[in-house]
């Protein structure tokens, strides 16, 4: 708690309320350990940025945050992640219930193996049993959410595998959207993307903030820059720096800050 | 390199070449000839009546109706058995067991029971089924041809699960999906055709199997569609036919064997044709 305080201004607190608390987080693979006493806020309605070179530990911060790594045995988490102060590393939550509230966009684009409808559909079924018209219009504001509806609005029975890359991801984003989630993690959405699709991705990522919680991992620093309102910059497990995105590319208060974003490392 | 060593090293690759290309032959010549044979001697006896008479004795015209429907009611069983189990433990082993002590063994077992003679299960399920019943039955044959059919799906399902990309699983519980809502909505259907070829490979191993029901379904002159008694079955009567001294039932062993292999290679064909659209995805 008190590292947060310490490391982050009294300015980038107004006005702002916690949607999600990580406070003194640790993080293990088996012996390995990946998160070293982590602290950060994601603030309502805003973008949060996690960069870092490879392997300092942004995408399993990710991760813990929707407990994926429950998948995997052999992983655990100590400390505490409050979702709207209610601690999610808890042994008694529900972890589907918790994944409804916090959705997950992933590197690669993963539509499952069904229609382009049912992508969306699929989801939603899992909550709410809707009459065909209802759910006609939720699939469509989904796919309209997600600026894929004009492209798709006339094969929504074809398979979501034949969409191009870039329109599979904001599939993926739609299918996240559909079921109203509160938070939405997005683990390098852009990665495997070419640059027309990467710049709709920021764009989409820009209009979903505001309504959305959102966390975005990236290697990119442009794009932490151009999409995020905070940034943390992480490094060898380690929350080096967390700050608005401004002060960390601007005036980075550590030097490990200012030589990875200079692109001195990494 | 030396030009004598490069040369060396030519004719080497050439006999190698020419060893591996006629090792391929052997076996595509024997299959072939295999194929032949059985159209040569059995398409002549092939006839209506094959289709819709029984198995009679010598003298008067017969078919192989009792054959065929036994066979497809034994494996129609015997898939109804062993499907569910052969599935249901591929499924444990890829998604819930992976590489923990109980999967490890169930692997191994189901290896042993891959390559178990076939002779073996039917003496298995004679004491199993036979013996204490008093009697012989379909039931009994079905069971054993499921013991032979189960491992088969077992080890494709497994196989095909794998294929499954574990991306694709995170992102079905990144909605809150429960772990077998993500098995039976997205990893099955993502692998489908593969699940469908396994399932196709054990029928073809079921339907081709003599041994494992010589000593639980027997064998039966008449027509018998009732499951409790003994049964016929196309490998039954071709064995039986085949030791025959009268030409006609021989004729019909022919145009058994030769029905039999087709069903089986156009079973096998299916497979492999649904298993290569799997992996081109």
């Amino acid at each position: 708690m008190s590292h947060v305080e310490a490391q982050r201004p009294a300015r980038a607190q107004v006005g702002m309320t916690e949607k999600v608390q990580v406070r003194n987080l640790n993080f293990y693979y088996g012996q390995a350990h990946a998160l070293k006493d982590v602290s950060l806020n994601l603030y309502k309605g805003q973008v949060t940025a996690f960069i870092g070179p490879s392997g300092c530990g942004k995408s399993t911060l990710l991760r813990v945050l929707n407990r994926m790594y429950d998948l995997y045995p052999g992983q655990r988490a100590e400390g505490e992640v409050l979702l709207d102060g209610e601690n999610v590393l808890s042994p008694e939550l529900d972890l589907n219930l918790l994944r409804s509230r916090v959705g997950m966009v992933f590197q690669k684009p993963t539509p499952f193996p069904m229609t382009i409808y049912d992508n969306i559909a699929f989801g939603i079924r899992l909550y709410e049993r809707l009459p065909k018209l209802e759910m006609d219009a939720r699939v469509e504001q989904a796919l309209s959410r997600a600026a894929l509806w004009n492209e798709v609005k006339d094969k929504l029975n074809a398979s979501g595998l034949s969409l191009s890359g870039g329109q599979q991801q904001r599939l993926c984003i739609a299918r996240t959207v559909a079921i109203s989630p509160e938070v939405i993690l997005f683990d390098e959405p852009a990665s495997a993307l070419d640059p027309i699709s990467t710049a709709k991705i920021e764009e989409l990522i820009d209009e979903l903030s505001g309504d959305y919680t959102i966390a975005i991992v990236t290697h990119n620093m442009q794009q932490a820059a151009r999409v995020s309102q905070y940034t943390a910059f992480m490094y060898l497990g380690e929350m080096v720096e967390f700050d608005e995105t401004n002060a960390v590319f601007t005036a980075p208060r550590d030097k490990r800050t200012q030589d990875y974003v200079t692109g001195r490392f990494g | 390199m030396t030009a004598a060593s490069y040369s060396r090293r030519k004719t080497r690759n050439g006999i190698w070449t020419v060893l591996a290309y006629a090792a391929t032959a052997l076996g595509v010549v024997m299959l072939g000839i295999i194929l032949v044979t059985l159209v040569w001697n059995g398409l002549g006896g092939l006839s209506l009546d094959v289709f819709t008479k029984n198995t009679a004795p010598p003298g008067v015209v017969g078919g192989l109706l009792n054959s065929i429907v036994g066979s497809l009611i034994m494996t129609g069983i015997g898939l109804g058995l062993g499907a569910p189990v052969g599935i249901l433990a591929g499924t444990y082993l890829a998604e819930y067991g992976a590489n923990s002590r109980l999967a490890s063994v169930v692997r191994f077992i189901n290896d042993i029971l891959l390559s178990a003679p076939s002779i073996i299960v039917g003496l298995f399920v004679y004491e199993l089924l036979v013996v204490p019943v008093g009697h012989f039955s379909a039931l009994a044959g079905a069971v054993a041809l499921a013991i032979l059919g189960a491992p088969i799906m077992v080890r494709t399902t497994e196989d095909m699960l794998n294929l499954v990309p574990n991306t694709l699983r995170e992102a079905a519980s990144a909605l809150g999906m429960p772990r077998s809502l993500v098995i039976r909505h997205v990893a099955y259907r993502a692998v489908m055709s593969g699940l469908v070829t396994g399932v196709l490979l054990a029928i073809a191993r079921m339907t081709g199997e003599t041994a494992p029901l010589i000593f639980t379904a027997l064998g039966n002159s008449l027509f018998a569609a009732d499951p409790r008694g003994p049964m016929s079955a196309l490998p039954l009567i071709i064995y039986e036919f085949a030791r025959s001294p009268y030409a006609e039932q021989q004729k019909l062993a022919w145009t058994g064997a030769l029905i039999l292999t087709f069903a089986v290679l156009f079973l096998s064909i299916l497979a492999r044709v649904l298993s290569a659209s799997v992996r081109q995805k």
